[in-house]
Formats: C-alpha cells, structure tokens, sequence
C-alpha cells in the first residue's frame, strides 16, 4: 500500500491508454475477424502492462529473500503473478477466437464481417421467398432419441 | 445485523467434510470436466455429468441450509489465512445464487445434449458434457469465490466454455453469434480486470472483505470513481443491460436450446449477482448510490431494456429469438430492482434472479422439445403443436404465463416484490411502466399462444410428443414456476433477508 | 349449517364447475352428445344448489371462509362469502343451468363445430365468476378474474373466422391490458397502504369500514378510485368499452353468457365490491372522491343509449344497451348513498334477467329465421308470439316499468341519486329509461305491428323447445322477482348499511 502511493511518476498510464484504445479501436472498427481478434489481444495486453507496472518499485529489486539483510526494496510480485494467470485466460480466448474463425471461414467461406453478414441476409431473403419453413434435417447426425 | 453474524472459519478449527463443502462446491465440477475425457462412452459421461451436477444442487442446498440464519462461511485454502491465500465467502446471497445454478444446471443436463448432438461428430459428446461442466464450474466459482481475482479467472473459464457451447448450434450462424459473443464477452470481462487492477491498486488486496474495508478510506479518489466505471461497464456487459446487450438475442437464439436454457438461467444471473457484489458489497451503498448515483443512470437504461426488449420480441419470427429478447426486458426489471437503492428493490430483483432462472430456463426447454420434434423453432412450425405436442405445450403455457406474471405462478411474485418495491420508493411512474412493459409481454406471448392452440398445422406429418428425457426436465422447470408463485416463502424470506445483509455491506459485516 | 359445512358448500359451488369441464372433455370424447349435456345440467344443478345452501346461513349473517396458502408472505388467498358475492354467485350458477339448456337447442340447431370446447370453456368460465363471486380479497379477486378473462376467449372465437379471431383478439387486449396496467396497480398500490386486502365487515347493520379509509385522500384517492374503475374493463366504462360490441362475433349463447350471466356482471360486480368493501360508501362520498367516476359513468349511459338508438343489428344494439346499464352499476357505486348501492346490487340480478332473455331471443331469431338485423324483423312476432311476448316482457324490465323485476333497481338508484343531492344524476337515469324505450320498444312494434314481409306466410314458427323453454323462464323470472324483490333487499342489506326488512 505505502509502496504503491510512492508511485509518482505516471508515463506508463499513458502508454496502456494509448495501447488500450488502439486495441479496442481495432476490435470494433475491423470488419476482419482475425483482426478483430489481434485487437482484442493489444487491449488484454494493454491490461498486462497496466498491471505489471504497478507492481513495480522505484529502486525495488526482484522479490527474492536474502538472508542477514532487511533493509532491501523489494517490487509487489503479486500483479506478475495475476498477470500470469491473466496470460493464460488471453491465450484461451485467442486461441477460441481463432479456432471459431477457422470454422467460419469452413461454413462462410470468408472471414470478412460484411460479407457474412450479406450471406446471412440473402440466406433470410431466400428462407422467406421459398415461404416453407424445411423442417428437414439439415446436418444430418442422430436424430433419434 | 452486524453484531448476529458469526463467521465460520473452517481453517480454525478440525475439519469434517461437512467444512470441505465450499471447495467442493467448485471442485467437482472441475474435474468432473476432465474425467468425461476418460469415461468417453456417451450414455456413461451423461449419466456421470447428471450425477455431478445433482452432487452440487445438494452441497450448495446444504450451504444455503447454514447460511440462512446470517451465518457465513470462510474456507481458506490450504489453511493460509486472509492476506495471503484464496478464500470462499458463503452467505445467504451467494449460497441463494449457487441454489440457482445448481439447480438448473442438474435439471437441465438431464435432458442431455439435445439438440446439439447433431452438431457434434458421433462419439464426441463426452466433450460437450466436460464443456457444460466447466461452464458449471466457472458460474459456481464466480458466485463463491471472495477473492476479486478469482472471480475474473472463473468468469473467464465459464465465458469460455460458453463460447463453445453456443457455437455448437444448428446453423452456421451461430459460429458467428459465438464469436461476437467472445468479442463482447472478453472486452467485457478485460474490463472487469482493469477495474479490478485499480482497486488492488489503491487497497493492495484482492480479498474482498479487506477490499471493502480498505476501500472506505479512499472511496473519493479519482482512482476508485474509474475503478468504479470500468467494473460496472464490464459487469453489464456480461449481464447484458440495454445498451451493451447485443451479443445477448445472436447468442441466445442460435445456440442450441439446451445450451441457451442453461445460459440464460444461469450466466446472466451470475453476473446480476457480481454487480451486486461488487456496487453493495465492495464499494458500499453509500458511494454508489449516494456519491456517484447509479441508480439515476441505471433506471432510465432499465426501463429502457424493458421496453426495447418486450417490443423486439413481439416482431421476432422465431420462439428462442423472442425468448433471447424477453431475456433483455426481464435484466432490466432485475437492474431496474438495483436502482430504486432499497433493501426491497434489491430484494426483488433477488426473488426475480429466482424465479426468472426457472420460467426462462422452462421455456428454453419447450423451445428445445419443439427443435427435437420439428427441426426449428420458427413459429409456423408451431402452428397448431397444441394438439400435438400437448404436454409439451402446456408448460409452456405455465411458464409463459409465469413471464407474463400472473398470478399464482413464480412471476407474479416477482412482480409483485418489484412494483411494491417502487410504490415504497414513491416512483408511481415506474410501477405504471413496469405494468405496462409487462402488458408488452402478454402480447408476445399470447402471440404464440393464439399460434400453438388456435391455428391450423401447416404440414401433415405425424408429430409425436417430445421424449420423455426432455418432458421431465421441462416440466420440473415449468412445474417450480408454479409451486413457487403459490408457495413463494422460500424464495422471498431468503431474497429478503440476502438483499438486507447486501445492503450492510462486505465493509460492515466485518471479520 | 355449521362453519365447515359451509366452507366445504363454498368450495364445491367452485369446483363442481371444474369437474362439469372435465367430465365435459372426457364425455365428448368418448360417450356421445346426450350423456355430456345431460352432465352438464347435473352439474349446473349441483352448483346451484351448492351455492343456494349458502343463502340462509349468509342471510343470519355467517361469513362461510376459507384460507388458502399464502402467495408470499402476508399475501393470502382465501375466500368468503358475502351478500353481495352471494347474489352474484346465485345469478350466474342459476343463469348457467338455462343457458346450457339454451346452448343445447341453439349448437345443435345450427350444427356448430367444437362444441364439446365450447362447453368446458362454458363451465370453466362459470368456475371462475363463482371465484370471483366468492374472493376473500383483492388478490384472489384478481387471479379469478383473469381466468374468466382467458376461458371466455375460446368461446369469443368460437367461430374460428378472421373477424372472430380479429375480436377476440380485441377482447382480450383491452381487458388484459387494462387489468394488468390499472387494476393490478390499484391492488399493488392499496397493498402498500393497508396490509390487509380483505373483504370485511357489513355484519350487523353497519356498511363495512373500508379499507382505506383515513389511508389516503384528496387526489391521489381519487386517482386510486379510477385505476380502480377503469382496471374492471369488463365494466365496459368508456372508452374502454369496445371489447363488448366486438365480442358479438361469438354465438348467442357466449353472448348471453357474457353479457347477463358471467363477464359483464363480474366487471360491475367488482366494481361495487371495491367500492363497498375497499373504499367503503362513508369515504366515497367524502369530498366529492367519486365525483369523476360518477360523470365517467353518466356519460357513458347517456352516449352508449344514443349509440344504441342508431344501430340496426340487433346484437350490436343490445351490446350497446348493456354498456349503458352497466354504468347504471358503476354510477349506483359512485353516488355513494345506501339506497343507491342497494339499487346498484339489486341491477346485477334485475339486469341480469332481462338481458339474458333479450339475447335469447336474438339467437332464437336466427336459428329460425336467420335475421341479425332489426329492419327484418317485421311481422314476425306473428310468427314466433311467445319468443316475442318474452322480449317484450325482459325490454319492459330493462325499462323500468313495474309490474317487473327492473323497475326496483331503477326505483333504489333514482332514490339513491335524489339521497345524494345529484339531482342531475336522477335525470339521467330517466332519460335514460326514455331512450331504452326509444331502442328496445321498435322492435316490439316492428315485430307485432308491422306486416310480414310479402311471400312469406305467418304459420306458426317457434324456436325449438330447449330454446323456448329458457326464454319464458326467464321472462318470468322477470315478474318473480318484481314480487319477491324484498328477499333481495334483505340479503344485501347489511352490507349497504341499511337496517334488514326496512325496504318493500
């Protein structure tokens, strides 16, 4: 906590800002899905170094005991550590992400929004003319019980 | 209040199973998941799954058992006390929200894979099984975890595991709605971390109840107003509050019914059950509704919510979507509960946490019958299934009418809690919108009702009634919608007495 | 009797309709048209006879109840059974048996489809008033409510045409809509100023209390008391009244139905209770509280009689007839005077008579000769004296004329008025009474006076049987209760704060 508030200098705020904005910039302005995606990364890393430079200590050194001295600032691991774990969830999602494109670019072929979006429509378009509603199985697979 | 709690700390003291429970409310399903990989054999990982999920409806009903007279629970893990390890909070609010999931996750997984069997490649359930039960774990671990970081993880891991879900529906669509969903979902949950790093920052701990009483010193810094906004944005995006409910309709209607039975019974829920804790909880009534007034921003949006989704479900063409869109306008009633800043408004939007969990997961379920039967959920398929799938049909009847909020069924409670809530408050206006928005759903149900009993089939082939795997579970659902509108002390003596330890707070319910 | 006999009286008269639906149901399936009838007027019987039994003990002044479970916590369901609810109950279980009868003769008459839905629907319908008829509170008041209104919407739509389904559609979104949007709020409202929803008091001489009474004043109260008035769409005040006239689609029987036995007579029923019961007669007429409701009630009278007047469907013209004399009820309610909420109750029955057997006779019409509009009509009284004569007997008593059951109501509502100090409104329900005759009495004279149409002969052609039967029984229900209209004073008058056996 004291450590903390020992924090005066505030450049790295505005580092994650700006990475911050550039990634959510990305993730909603790209019609792209992979780029979608890449936006969504710079933002969680955005959050990383957010996190990681508030562990850090002016003078602080790696958190690691040396015996017989007491007087050594050490810098707060915790944030590291969460941002380990965070790491982790970002890859998840990522490779989720990805994983989900690939099967869209397999159904849509494409992975531009727009243009899965105008598939989408023409594919309602065509749904009502037809005026049926199919209740056929589409995917096939196990249809019983 | 404050001076009745007694803190149970397990670590303390020898511990019995019964003290193990708050893990294993977490656990099980956690390896559950991966021992479905082993089992592989469809029918054995069903059955294995159901039998887990039950195991969890009984621990979290034995959570609520001890926590109901105001009691609360502490497990520390690994014994490591407070500052350093990880710790499970139970009360009331919680152990009421875990019932809730629990519940619905054993009924709903009853009914197996449903629909979304057809998605997944013979031989593969068993991972659609460890995918519903990592969902499970991650909803339970956000609901009972007491460390602010640990709720991230869990969200995420049941966010994941949702993507997956949703993705496995019919049309390729809903690979589409899925990733939205993860785009959403993630920047959603990223800001939910960004708040919470700030919080760590001015408090230097994770756990919430040091959270919360640290927070009292420095809840006027610009640090903890940011905080503040980054973790109720990221909250209502994962909850869904109109105008961040766009992934929600996609979603919802394009994922396989079952899957969307679950969610919407649950992940919304959960995420109604974190803003309370995190604006009560951790940042204390006083600041959120005194300082800042949330509630005048959120009123307005809820209202908004109720309206926007009552009327696009009466233009939807296809039952799940104008369910997907009922969902919206019932959030709103729950945030709308958060916003009149009363231990009563809360408690309503608790007792309608409950009993919309039951009618919209009921429904969710008549929605996945009719897909079974008919291949759609389109509403001329619809037409005429009165006759031919009557006992299908009448719980949808019975939670439809639950929705509507008539009386002697689980929504009229509801309502009822809510609009007495807003009288107190003196809002006339708001109780008048609330009946209003509710005659919003009278029309879009009715609409169904008129198609399902009052029109002719269009096809002739034979419909038989949904199987009975499937008929039970919808109507335990359907059937709770109406036990608890005629017995509803359970739900609101518990609702009531969460909302008031809500309300004291994290900070002043101390230890 | 004792205090459980009558609960278990109270229950059954609920009952026993439900089990008439799902005999109803299983009979129509299996067993053929006769038996399922058959069982219908055993049951209406029953029910009736039930509810009967409950006259003497109420009249000594029991209150059969019972509790229900709680809906939450200190909101209870329950019923008990009261003067008012009484003479409602015996109107519309004694009114169902001669309307099964009717509905026999005119479904087979006209071969019409789904007649089995048709009456379960009928039963269930019943079921539902008598709950009405007998709710302990407010809530359980409301829950009955709505199922009257959703079990009368397949009766409404019968037909199964566009137009049936378009009105049916109409019927229920004006009387969902305004009982969810008004009623429910008054009832949530009242809840947050009293704890208690109940119908009580109006034992021993003195009209019950209130139960807002000293809770609320001013404008909100009488905001309170409009939510109230206009949440009871089936009271038909305007402008909510175009339910009504829509719902004519159905067959004359569900007309019958709603208008004389269950829907209607629910709405003006609530609306006196509420009155009666939550507000209490003492508040209303404090301050002027009811002045508005009592101008809403009198416009209504006056502009559905002058509607009336202009319309050449028979049907129609009868539908806007009721809108009027159901506001005869709200305003009887508004004026707030003991004689005039007796004249008010007393209209439930008396109206209920010569309405029914109005519309009787429209379905006769049609079955026999096809005629819905009034231009047709001539000369066929010629044809069909003793349908004819009934019509003309129930106008006299919509009228007001004595020697029959009508001119009572009118006589306690016009006295209530002159009680009151509203002149004005004692005028209104004359000019009323000018303009019924105005629409009632040209069909008498078209029918008897004027010459049958050329080419068609006037052999005797009556309606069949099981259709005559009710209309005469009815009709002369009508002189009945003229003669015995002191039994009816007496049963409400505790509840209206009037001493019994001062009336007649």
């Amino acid at each position: 906590m004291d450590l903390l508030n020992h924090l005066s200098t505030h450049w790295n705020y505005l580092g994650c800002i700006t990475l911050m904005m550039i990634g959510l910039y990305i993730a909603i302005s790209r019609g792209n899905l992979v780029k979608k995606i890449m936006g969504v990364n710079i933002f969680q890393a955005s959050v990383i170094l957010l996190y990681v430079s508030m562990g850090k200590v002016k003078g602080g050194t790696a958190p690691i005991l040396i015996d017989g001295r007491s007087d050594v600032i050490f810098s707060n691991p915790v944030p590291h550590v969460l941002m380990l774990t965070a790491i982790v969830v970002g890859v998840a999602s990522t490779a989720l992400g990805l994983a989900l494109v690939v099967r869209i670019k397999e159904a849509y072929g494409t992975v531009e929004e727009d243009e899965i979006v105008a598939l989408d429509r023409a594919e309602e378009r065509r749904a009502l003319a037809t005026e049926g509603v199919e209740s056929t199985d589409v995917q096939g697979g196990g249809g019983k019980a | 209040m404050t001076d009745a709690v007694t803190v149970h700390h397990a670590a303390t003291e020898a511990l019995s199973f019964r003290d193990h429970l708050p893990a294993l409310q977490v656990l099980l399903p956690l390896m559950g998941a991966p021992l479905c990989f082993l089992l592989r054999k469809a029918a054995l990982v069903s059955f294995f799954t159901v039998a887990i999920s039950f195991a969890c409806l009984a621990i979290s009903l034995t959570l609520l058992g001890q926590t109901m007279g105001g009691e609360i629970l502490i497990y520390e893990f690994g014994s490591w006390p407070r500052p350093f390890g990880i710790e499970y909070r139970v009360d009331i609010t919680n152990s009421f929200v875990l019932v809730v999931i629990s519940l619905v996750a054993a009924v709903v997984f009853a009914a197996g894979p449903g629909q979304a069997r057809r998605s997944i490649p013979v031989g593969r359930e068993y991972l659609f099984y460890s995918a519903a039960l990592l969902c499970l774990t991650g909803l339970l671990g956000v609901t009972i975890t007491g460390d602010v970081f640990n709720v991230f993880v869990f969200m995420e891991i049941s966010s994941l595991s949702s993507y997956i879900l949703i993705a496995l529906g019919r049309e390729r669509r809903a690979l589409m709605a899925a990733f939205t969903y993860l785009i959403m979902g993630t920047i959603g949950a990223t800001f939910l971390l960004i708040g919470i790093g700030l919080m760590y920052q001015m408090t230097g701990t994770l756990n919430m109840v040091d959270m919360a009483v640290r927070l009292q010193a420095v809840s006027d810094t610009r640090t903890i107003l940011v905080a503040v906004a980054f973790v109720i944005v990221g909250i209502s995006t994962k909850l869904a509050v109109f105008p961040l409910h766009q992934w929600l309709p996609n979603a919802y209607s394009e994922a396989p019914p079952i899957v969307s039975a679950f969610l919407a019974a649950t992940a919304t829920k959960v995420a109604y059950y974190l803003l309370l804790r995190f604006t009560l909880g951790l940042f204390g009534a006083a600041l959120i509704f005194d300082q800042i007034g949330i509630d005048i921003l959120l009123m307005p949006l809820s209202v908004l919510a109720m309206f926007v989704g009552s009327i696009a479900a009466i233009y939807q063409t296809d039952f799940k979507r104008i369910l997907a869109y009922s969902s919206i306008a019932q959030i709103g009633y729950m945030t709308l509960g958060l916003s009149l800043a009363t231990e009563a408004g809360v408690a309503a939007g608790l007792i309608h946490l409950f009993n919309h969990a039951l009618m919209k997961g009921g429904l969710f379920m008549v929605a996945a019958c009719v897909m079974w039967r008919m291949g759609s959920t389109h509403i001329d398929v619809m037409r005429g299934l009165g006759q031919r799938m009557p006992i299908t049909m009448a719980a949808f009847v019975a939670a439809g009418l639950a929705l509507v909020g008539v009386p002697g069924t689980a929504g009229f409670v509801s309502k009822w809690a809510l609009v007495t809530a807003a009288l107190e408050n003196e809002a006339f206006f708001i109780a008048f919108l609330i009946m209003a928005s509710s005659v919003l759903a009278v029309v879009y149900i009715w609409r169904l009702v008129e198609i399902v009993y009052f029109s002719e089939p269009e096809t002739d082939f034979e419909v038989k009634e949904a199987p009975l795997r499937m008929l039970i579970p919808t109507w335990t659902l359907a059937g709770m919608t109406i036990w608890f509108g005629l017995f509803s002390g359970f739900s609101v003596e518990v609702a009531e007495a969460a909302a008031k330890q809500l309300f004291v707070g994290l900070a002043g319910a101390g230890a | 009797m004792t205090p459980d006999a009558q609960a278990t009286a109270l229950v059954s008269a609920i009952l026993l309709p439900l089990l008439g639906a799902f005999g109803v149901q299983i009979l129509g399936r299996f067993g053929n048209d006769n038996a399922r009838d058959a069982w219908t007027i055993l049951i209406g019987l029953a029910t009736f006879s039930r509810v009967a039994s409950l006259i003497e003990p109420v009249m000594a002044g029991a209150r059969p109840a019972l509790a229900l479970p709680e809906l939450m916590p200190g909101l209870g369901l329950g019923f008990e059974v009261e003067p008012l609810g009484l003479l409602f109950a015996l109107v519309a279980s004694g009114l169902w048996i001669l309307t099964s009868l009717y509905g026999f003769g005119y479904m087979r008459g006209h071969y019409e489809k789904n007649q089995t839905r048709f009456f379960t629907c009928f039963a269930l319908a019943i079921s539902a008033a008598l709950g009405i008829a007998f709710a302990g509170d407010l809530v359980t008041l409301f829950l009955f409510y709505e199922i009257l209104t959703f079990s009368t919407f397949p009766l409404v739509t019968h037909a199964g045409t566009e137009a049936a389904v378009k009105a049916g559609r109409l019927y229920l979104g004006i009387l969902v809509s305004t009982s969810v949007l008004f009623l429910l709020l008054a009832i949530l409202w009242t809840s947050t100023l009293s704890d208690d929803l109940g119908f009580h008091g109006g034992i021993n001489g003195a009209a019950p209390a209130g139960l807002l009474d000293g809770k609320i004043e001013g404008h909100a109260a009488a905001l309170l008391l409009m939510l109230f008035a206009y949440g009871v769409g089936k009271a038909a005040l305007m402008p909510f009244h175009r339910w009504l006239p829509a719902a004519m689609v159905a067959p004359t029987p569900v007309s019958a139905l709603l208008h004389a036995v269950a829907v209607v007579k629910a709405g003006v029923f609530t609306v006196l209770k509420i009155a009666i019961y939550v507000f209490g007669i003492d508040m209303l007429a404090k301050d002027g509280l009811s002045d508005i409701l009592m101008w809403v009630a009198a416009i209504t009278i006056f502009a559905a009689s002058i509607r009336a007047l202009s319309l050449d469907n028979l049907k129609a013209r009868l539908a806007y007839s009721t809108i009027s004399q159901l506001s005869y009820i709200v305003l009887g309610a508004a004026l707030a005077t003991s004689a005039a909420a007796m004249g008010a109750g007393m209209h439930i029955l008396m109206h209920a008579l010569g309405k029914i057997t109005l519309f009787f006779v429209a379905g006769a019409i049609y079955v026999v000769s096809h005629k819905t509009a009034v231009s047709e009509l001539n000369g066929l009284g010629r044809k069909m004296p003793f349908t004819f004569g009934a019509f003309c007997i129930a106008s006299f008593s919509i009228i007001g004329l004595p020697p029959l059951g009508g001119a009572w109501s009118k006589w306690f509502l016009v006295t209530g008025a002159v009680d009151a100090g509203e002149l004005g409104m004692a005028a209104i329900f004359m000019l009323s009474s000018l303009l019924s005759i105005g629409y009632l009495m040209p069909i008498v004279v078209r029918a008897f006076f004027r010459p049958l149409p050329d080419g068609v002969d006037d052999s005797r052609e009556e309606a069949p049987l099981l259709m005559l039967l009710p209309i005469c029984t009815t009709a002369l229900l009508c002189f009945v209760t003229f003669v015995y209209a002191g039994s009816v004073y007496d049963l409400l008058a505790p509840v209206m704060g009037l001493a019994v056996g001062s009336g007649s």
